[in-house]
């Protein structure tokens, strides 16, 4: 859309038809104490050239990679993006990649979503995957409501080692609604304790995140017993699907409706965002699904075609009763990860999940040989959590001086882990950063 | 669409506001959707019902009837407990359009109180309500 200002002529004629003679005369309803009457103190427009400096200069003050050796994850992921989702991505065919108005028009791009649904219902080992949402954390509040709608029940449970952005998320989503959070407790060796949903009634749903916040891999077959048990719907949350290139999917383990953040699958971190909000469930609960899906279908003639299908549940059909008012999807994102799945291919996808895990424990042997504590003895995938041996701070500190950034912080967000930390490792760390990790924390 | 005069409104059925039919069966009743109701809808594509021993009040909806271009609540029109739904419905549920009294039927009720069904109209009293809706 081109931004053209109104000239001088047309506000004066716009100000004749209202009746008034100038801007002032316009905003006179403001009470004067609402305007501020002076001008914006800001500084002079840079050119072009001084302000690539400012920014460069605004850049070199934060901790980025290369220069920092950076081991955090926590729900954004470092991976290496091959040279073809670039180049495919930036073809101008997909830079209005958003679902059209008249969609059948657009066969490429509808196309395209349905091999994103395709894969993505394939990695995850679902039935039916919808084109996409925003991103982990609102895909999982959709899952949700998913479950309240279809069990007519208003309780939920939630494991505490789903993302905690997460469950802040699901809190805003389900709160003003009436629906009841229940968070569940953990165990000792870093997984959901569910014994206690025995003794709940009326739950809709119970989701746990594999690999969970802390990097451990739930037992999601006993969980999901449990929770069928219960009378509830399974919800599988993940922040790191490229862990299903190694462990069991959600799909072949009893989950329900399967959902998380695809950002790990061909999309750049950007500082958090934009995300991918991955999201799929069983075929026999599709029509509780929100958002957009893709069909393929055949013409008159009997040829292949696609099209927006179910759309009786959406918003603009459904209106007040719809399943969800998100009637759009991340459809540049999900196209990135449809092209990284593509380009890495099935096998590419567990020679990579086993070249993270491999690295990770690499790391965790390597510290625990320096005498930090791994307190949790459950499998992990790409992150674990370490208990440094002396001063957290202090270590923490003298590591970001040493342009080591030695993961997240746990205690800001589990307190009863004050000297923990969230470490992170991809195929993107390299054997020498591990090496100067180790060596500094041991030292 | 069919005109009013065209539509089909048996005389052995009693009808509620919200265009459903109710057949007294002795113990129980069962529901459907009437003509005017299914020709308004359009190719009916798919119907939720409810689960058998879900009991709800008078005017409660029990399910969703989705055609090709909406989708539309469907209410009780006599409080009582599901004994039995159309199961044929899930892979037919054109039998909606095509014999909407018969083999379109949705559910079957035991209602809670046996006289409630002549609380609805009568096929003539449908038919000037739907008149003066005009």
């Amino acid at each position: 859309m081109r931004y053209l200002p109104h000239t001088e002529e047309e506000i004066a004629s716009m100000l004749r038809v209202v009746g008034t003679e100038d801007l002032d005369g316009l905003f006179s309803p403001v009470p004067p104490d609402c305007k501020m009457g002076t001008a914006l103190d800001l500084p002079d427009a840079l050119t072009e050239w001084e302000l690539g400096a400012f920014m460069n200069g605004l850049a070199a003050t934060m901790a980025t990679s290369p220069a920092y050796k950076i081991f955090m994850g926590g729900g954004s992921y470092e991976h290496y993006i091959p040279e073809s989702v670039s180049y495919l991505l930036g073809r101008s065919e997909f830079s209005t990649a958003y679902t059209p108005y008249q969609p059948e028009i657009s066969q490429g791009t509808l196309q395209a979503i349905y091999e994103y649904q395709t894969l993505t219902a394939r990695l995850l080992g679902m039935e039916v995957a919808n084109a996409s949402m925003y991103d982990g954390a609102s895909a999982l509040a959709e899952a949700l409501l998913m479950a309240i709608r279809i069990t007519k029940r208003k309780r939920v449970a939630l494991s505490p080692l789903i993302h905690p952005h997460y469950r802040a998320v699901v809190r805003t989503y389900l709160g003003p609604g009436g629906h009841e959070l229940v968070e569940l407790p953990s165990l000792e060796n870093g997984r959901t304790d569910i014994s206690g949903l025995a003794g709940m009634d009326d739950l809709a749903a119970v989701a746990i995140q594999s690999p969970n916040f802390f990097g451990c891999i739930e037992n999601l077959k006993a969980a999901g017993e449990a929770i069928h048990e219960a009378g509830a719907l399974f919800i599988a949350s993940f922040t790191e699907p490229l862990a299903y290139g190694l462990f069991k999917n959600p799909g072949c383990q009893g989950a329900d409706i399967v959902c998380g953040e695809g950002q790990s699958l061909g999309i750049p971190r950007s500082f958090g965002g934009p995300g991918l909000g991955m999201f799929t469930c069983r075929m026999k609960h599709v029509r509780n699904m929100p958002g957009r899906l893709v069909g393929k279908t055949a013409d008159r003639d009997g040829r292949a075609g696609f099209v927006l299908t179910l759309a009786t549940r959406e918003q603009h059909i459904r209106r007040e009763k719809a399943n969800s008012n998100i009637c759009t999807n991340n459809s540049l994102c999900a196209l990135a990860s449809a092209m990284y799945l593509a380009s890495v291919g099935g096998t590419g996808i567990r020679d990579l999940a086993s070249l993270n895990y491999d690295k990770t424990e690499y790391l965790k042997r390597g510290l625990r040989g320096v005498g930090c504590t791994v307190p949790f003895d459950s499998s992990t995938f790409n992150e674990f959590v370490v208990e440094f041996p002396k001063g957290f701070k202090d270590t923490y500190s003298r590591l970001l001086e040493k342009r080591i950034v030695a993961g997240i912080i746990l205690g800001n967000w589990y307190p009863e882990l004050p000297n923990h930390s969230l470490l992170c490792v991809t195929e993107t760390t390299t054997k020498e950063d591990m090496d100067e990790l180790i060596r500094e924390v041991g030292s | 669409m069919k005109e009013i005069e065209e539509l089909f409104l048996p005389d052995d059925v009693h009808y509620a506001e919200s265009h459903e039919w109710a057949r007294d069966e002795e113990e129980t009743v069962v529901v459907g959707v009437n003509d005017y109701a299914q020709d308004q809808l359009g190719d009916i594509v798919f119907v939720e019902l409810p689960e058998i021993g879900d009991t709800f009040e008078k005017g409660e909806e029990f399910g969703t009837l989705e055609s090709v271009k909406a989708v539309s609540e469907i209410y009780m029109p006599v409080a009582g407990k599901i004994v039995a739904t159309n199961e044929a419905l899930s892979e037919e549920p054109e039998l909606v359009n095509q014999e909407p009294y018969n083999s379109g039927w949705m559910i079957e009720i035991e209602p809670d109180d046996p006289d409630e069904i002549n609380t609805l109209m009568t096929s003539s009293e449908y038919m000037e309500m739907l008149k003066g809706a005009e």
